[in-house]
């Protein structure tokens, strides 16, 4: 369907917007972009959909060429960018008369398709009111139904849930699943729970790079599979160090004071796949008689994968000790992630 | 393109642009109407178009700026880049949804030889042989306000730009008689001239050295030229900017009652140029 190869953006001949991205988007498909503010998800978009040109690598669509055979290729897309380009002196049913003109729909069947898509983004209640007075929530439903317009096979959504309050953006959640017969979707977010929630495949990018591509369960496994193990053990920090230390060459091991516990030290251990050393370190700690009060196997979630893979991008540059510092970071983080949803959450009524 | 056209119809007359255009041109035109040839007598219709294309200065702005530079401001040329149509048609169908705004004008304008007859006996294809001139030549400057609006994001940029331009458009013949007799005041002259137009080819095409090369050639054969044959520098520049003074050629029309194929040519060429630059600073925005 969307083949992109090798495809880079350099502005000024310093700044890689995007650098070396390949990937292969399949019919059917609901594919989401992932990524840090600044990671390239807009500027890969755009230049799939042809508004602005590569520096070098392909993009084809469907077979067309779109630098090339720019037509073809964009009549198979339809695009709601980040800001939605509306003509806010219009009518939204006016507004999609224009959009179907454009994509060339024709001419006998634009009313009915018209009145069709208004229907399935909800915005016939509207449908004579000017944009310029109408509600955040619904100039974005008008970006989705002017995308939707001429039906065609590849949708690419730029953050269509930002700016909505909760309400709608479930309801926008489910009109995108909806999709998921008629289209193939790329979205983009920077928000996890919507992307593990609504996407089939994630594509995680920072700083331009494609860092990785799977199923949401799969990236979590794959994270697993580091053999992550949170413990916390009754004790001074010193003792706790000095009975694990043996375990150094094996494995990554970090030790903060515990929050939770009085008098007590979490550990964060991070050995190689597929070595399990609860065993071990239960044994270990029995024979030091240091009490173990928890152990628990990491469950990455979408949002560790994310932070982790791209907290690796940024610190290829730096030591060791940067390295260390985030995960000090994750460990924090784990322990906030609930509450950490809900201020995102909050941010966005 | 028939999308883009209603659509840039719709808005100019839905703002009050298309109406301030038609009526401040109709005011005009009416004005020396009046003046000239229901007062003063005079039959030839003609006459009154060289003075009225004064009123292009500032219409012709008002009507073009904001033909692209409000697209792009408001993002909404990303509607129009990402949907199957070419840049040719997208400046096409502003082109001529401008041109029919005129087009109103030139209209009601056609009546007035109708009118005068009514009193008298009326040159009919001397009459209509200017308004169409008079169509073309504002169709021309249409276009060149429409390449200004796309080089830029603000509409008062565009205004301003293209009304100095049409300034000095409109002053060039006497602009050109201040010019200093003598050869190498010509030389000079057009060493600016080449200069300017290094710099613009650097700017636009971003290859410093093939702008210098090219810089250079023109300023050799410059140089050539004030040494073998410094008359022809001297009414070369003159002829030069001679053919920049657009609204003299109305004058064979309204004053010497002839058709001016060469005008008509002129006109229409230079309204494929300017339609032609607009769609390549469209195109030169993508590929930045």
């Amino acid at each position: 369907m969307i083949q992109v190869e090798h495809l880079t953006k350099t502005y000024n001949g310093r700044v890689n917007a995007v650098d070396d991205l390949s990937f292969t988007i399949d019919k059917g498909q609901i594919y989401g972009f992932l990524g840090p503010n600044g990671a390239g998800k807009s500027t890969t978009m755009n230049i799939i959909t042809g508004y602005i040109s590569a520096t070098s690598g392909s993009v084809t669509v469907n077979g067309y060429d779109v630098f090339q055979n720019p037509k073809a290729a964009k009549r198979c897309i339809g695009y709601l960018p980040e800001q939605p380009p509306l003509y806010t002196e219009l009518t939204p049913r006016e507004y999609l008369k224009i959009a179907a003109g454009l994509k060339g729909v024709p001419k006998a069947e634009r009313k009915a398709q018209i009145e069709e898509i208004m229907e399935l983004t909800g915005i016939s209640g509207v449908a004579d009111r000017l944009i310029r007075h109408l509600s955040k929530g619904y100039k974005q439903r008008v970006g989705l139904a002017q995308a939707m317009i001429g039906y065609p096979e590849v949708l690419i959504l730029d953050e269509p849930t930002v700016g909505l309050d909760p309400k709608q953006i479930i309801e926008m959640r489910d009109l995108i699943r909806s999709l998921r017969d008629r289209h193939t979707v790329i979205l983009s977010s920077h928000i996890l729970s919507e992307v593990s929630a609504v996407c089939d495949t994630v594509m995680i990018i920072s700083k331009g790079k494609l860092v990785a591509s799977d199923t949401p369960e799969n990236l979590s496994r794959r994270m697993e599979e580091q053999s992550v193990l949170l413990l916390t053990v009754r004790g001074e920090q010193a003792r706790v160090a000095a009975a694990l230390d043996v375990f150094k060459d094996r494995a990554e091991i970090n030790y903060a004071a515990s929050e939770h516990e009085e008098n007590a030290t979490d550990v964060y251990v991070e050995s190689a796949e597929n070595t399990d050393l609860r065993e071990e370190i239960f044994f270990r700690l029995a024979d030091a008689r240091l009490p173990l009060l928890s152990m628990n196997r990491s469950e990455m979630t979408l949002e560790d994968v994310f932070l982790e893979l791209t907290e690796d991008t940024y610190s290829d540059s730096s030591s060791a000790a940067a390295d260390a510092d985030a995960e000090e970071y994750e460990i924090e983080f784990e322990d906030d992630e609930e509450t950490e949803e809900e201020g995102e959450e909050e941010e966005e009524c | 393109m028939l999308t883009i056209y209603k659509k840039e119809l719709k808005q100019l007359f839905t703002g009050m642009i298309g109406f301030i255009f038609i009526a401040f041109v109709l005011l005009f035109a009416g004005i020396y109407l009046s003046a000239n040839n229901l007062r003063g007598y005079y039959p030839n219709v003609e006459s009154i178009f060289s003075p009225v294309s004064f009123i292009f200065l500032l219409m012709i702005p008002v009507l073009t700026m904001r033909s692209m530079a409000e697209e792009t401001r408001q993002k909404t040329d990303q509607m129009l880049f990402t949907a199957p149509v070419s840049m040719g048609e997208i400046i096409m169908g502003k082109f001529f949804a401008m041109v029919t705004v005129f087009f109103v004008a030139i209209a009601v304008i056609c009546t007035y030889p109708l009118i005068l007859s009514q009193f008298g006996k009326i040159n009919y294809i001397g009459a209509y042989g200017a308004i169409l001139a008079f169509f073309l030549f504002g169709s021309m400057l249409i276009a060149v306000g429409l390449f200004i609006s796309s080089l830029t994001e603000s509409q008062i940029i565009a205004a301003v730009v293209c009304l100095g331009v049409l300034l000095i458009v409109y002053f060039m013949s006497g602009l050109v008689s201040l010019l200093s007799t003598s050869a190498i005041a010509a030389a000079v002259i057009m060493t600016v001239l080449v200069a300017l137009i290094t710099l613009l080819v650097k700017n636009m095409t971003g290859n410093a050295a093939a702008a210098y090369i090219a810089g250079a050639c023109l300023e050799g054969a410059l140089l050539i030229l004030l040494a073998l044959s410094p008359e022809l520098l001297k009414s070369g520049l003159a002829a030069l900017l001679n053919a920049l003074a657009a609204f003299d050629r109305l004058n064979n029309f309204a004053y010497n009652g002839l058709f001016d194929w060469t005008a008509v040519v002129y006109y229409l060429s230079g309204t494929g140029l300017f339609c032609f630059l607009a769609a390549q600073a469209l195109e030169k925005r993508r590929w930045n």
